[in-house]
């Protein structure tokens, strides 16, 4: 600590080429956390898939329906301890720019599958009884500023009802939290399935996709194998997967992002290696002379080497600091402004990543320049100097 | 006389130049008595820098033993010899050497960073140091604010700092005019006389080497004393 100060001074020598430094550091680290943040708003699902879920959908696509009948015999298979269905109702709230996602559900079924939501009792009884009645996550009650008790309506993209109407009405009787902590864990509608069923015009007695929760000594392989055996050969053969895997591969229909963002931030952080290296070589040619002073004085070799080394780490942190710090603002405001629609959130694990880049980087950059200025030879570099 | 504080006995030093070998100390022998100022002179490349080099630890000879106080720097490693230069000699170069990104007062404290001196008692010491060398209200300035005469006693109040018993000059005054060079010798003459600092200082300037005890003169690897005037 007693360095500091020597450190800080180095490392603001020249003070137009650090600021320029540290500016690359920033964009680098600022693209860092606004890149994560889609990274994980395409990881969608994935982000608080569980271990335990399976996923059944149809193999021709995720598109095609299956028929509900299947869920018993789902629910049969050894290892399967409940089974729920989903299917994505695609409507928006008043203006098309209000789009959610919306899934008529089986309430009892439901909340067994996904027991991280949480709901009142008296608020999951009143949603039972009542065929319109829907309950929403905290994130969509706080944007729209409902509450229990308002009657809400939908439009429908997907779904006309029986009557050719295209607005479906709900009442809310409940507002669920969620005890995952991820952006986007709340940001839905659930609604009763029986009411979907019999209002739509079409595709009665199908669901989208069925959601089950296996056994936790079970082999989750296994019994997906089981179940995509049991329809083989039918009309709509089956494909399961664990969540996590079925949320991936939704988030590929747009392209694998994930790989799209790691290139990017590859080709980001090479580039800032150049330019904090180039930095931190310049600087110590610039001060060959100085640092055999500090040698003369008994600085050793190594305490030397820590410095310089010290200096290239600091420079990278004050920018990566800043840049993650701006970042996650962004992330934050977006996120209230559209989490609803795209949840933008910055896992503690990219602030865990970026943590190591900075070290990393720091120590790269500065590694060749600390070395040079160790190796120097304090008579030598006093007869340059 | 008192005891010697530094000893060469049978010194050699060599340097390769290109293909050509270069013999710049030849068999040396020198004592340096505790408190005394000696001035080094002779031609250029006749080694006083290389003798000065040798008596600081920057340096070791490829023949012969250098014996400073208790420690025998010849036997020393890299890192011994660092931590021996911490505490045990100070460096004043002709052209002052300071870190021109810290203020006086901070180059003064430079080597006591090496110590256990917290923050406080390391400026305290450092302030001592300075109004020794006369620069007490110039503490707080940079090097780049301060003229040659002035820089110049912050580099000797940064060599006095950790109370060394052993001042290494080399050309102090080689780059001040005259008046200013005198009062830099006259402070050289007071922490010698009356800090008991033992001076070794490189110069051409016959008229610096008065202010020092004794002259030794080298030419061609070989010392000779020659008396103080």
């Amino acid at each position: 600590m007693k360095y500091f100060g020597l450190i800080w001074r180095n490392a603001w020598r020249k003070k137009i080429r650090t600021s320029l430094t540290i500016l690359s550091v920033f964009v680098a680290f600022l693209l860092f956390a606004l890149l994560s943040a889609v990274g994980y708003a395409f990881g969608g699902g994935a982000n608080f898939a569980d271990a335990e879920r399976l996923i059944v959908i149809n193999k021709i696509t995720l598109i095609n329906p299956l028929p509900i009948a299947y869920q018993n015999r789902i629910a049969a298979v050894p290892g399967v301890r409940s089974v729920t269905h989903n299917t994505w109702f695609g409507g928006y709230y008043q203006d098309e720019r209000n789009q959610f996602a919306q899934f008529p559900v089986d309430p009892d079924e439901y909340l067994s599958v996904y027991s991280e939501l949480v709901l009142p009792d008296e608020q999951f009884e009143a949603w039972r009884k009542n065929r319109t009645g829907a309950i929403v996550g905290q994130a969509l009650a706080d944007q729209y500023g409902w509450e229990v008790g308002d009657r809400i309506p939908i439009q429908a993209t997907i779904w006309t009802k029986a009557d050719g109407g295209r607005t479906w009405e709900f009442d809310i009787e409940g507002i669920f939290t969620s005890e995952t902590a991820a952006a986007g864990a709340t940001a839905f509608m659930l609604f009763q399935y029986d009411y979907f069923d019999e209002a739509r015009a079409f595709g009665n007695g199908t669901i989208g996709w069925y959601v089950l929760r296996v056994e936790p000594d079970s082999d989750p392989v296994q019994i997906a194998d089981a179940i995509d055996q049991q329809f083989a050969n039918s009309a709509n053969e089956t494909e399961t997967s664990t969540e996590e895997a079925f949320a991936a591969s939704f988030a590929k229909q747009y392209g694998d992002i994930g790989l799209i963002v790691r290139l990017i931030l590859g080709a980001v952080f090479f580039t800032l290696l150049l330019v904090a290296g180039n930095t931190m070589s310049q600087s110590v040619r610039e001060r060959i002379s100085e640092l055999a002073v500090l040698k003369t004085l008994g600085f050793t070799d190594v305490s030397v080497l820590v410095t310089v080394l010290a200096e290239a780490m600091l420079i990278l942190a004050i920018g990566a600091i800043l840049g993650l710090g701006l970042g996650w603002l962004a992330v934050e405001g977006l996120n209230a402004q559209y989490g609803t629609q795209v949840p933008l959130y910055l896992p503690p694990m990219a602030f865990v990543t970026a943590f190591a880049i900075m070290v990393v980087a720091g120590i790269l950059s500065g590694i060749m320049p600390a070395f040079q200025a160790m190796r120097l030879t304090i008579t030598d570099a006093l007869a340059r100097g | 006389m008192s005891k010697p504080l530094a000893k060469l006995h049978g010194v050699s030093r060599v340097y390769q130049k290109g293909k050509e070998r270069v013999e710049v100390l030849h068999d040396i022998d020198l004592e340096i008595p505790q408190g005394d100022f000696i001035a080094i002179m002779g031609p250029s490349g006749s080694g006083k820098t290389t003798l000065l080099n040798l008596l600081g630890g920057l340096d070791k000879p490829d023949a012969g033993q250098v014996v400073v106080g208790d420690a025998e720097l010849s036997a020393m490693s890299n890192s011994q010899l660092s931590h021996w230069r911490a505490t045990h000699v100070g460096f004043i170069f002709q052209f002052y050497n300071l870190l021109p990104v810290l203020t006086a007062q901070k180059n003064v404290e430079l080597p006591l960073l090496l110590t256990r001196f917290s923050g406080k008692e390391r400026a305290e010491r450092a302030a001592i140091a300075l109004d020794i060398v006369g620069l007490a209200d110039r503490a707080k300035h940079y090097p780049r604010e301060l003229s040659g005469g002035q820089e110049q006693r912050v580099a000797i109040a940064r060599a006095i700092v950790s109370d060394p018993t052993l001042l290494l000059c080399d050309e102090p005054t080689g780059d001040l005019d005259r008046e200013t060079a005198d009062e830099i010798l006259k402070l050289l003459q007071i922490l010698n006389k009356e800090h008991g600092k033992t001076i070794v200082m490189v110069t051409h300037d016959a008229q610096a080497a008065d202010y020092a005890n004794r002259t030794l003169l080298v030419d061609k690897g070989k010392l000779d004393f020659k008396a103080a005037a």
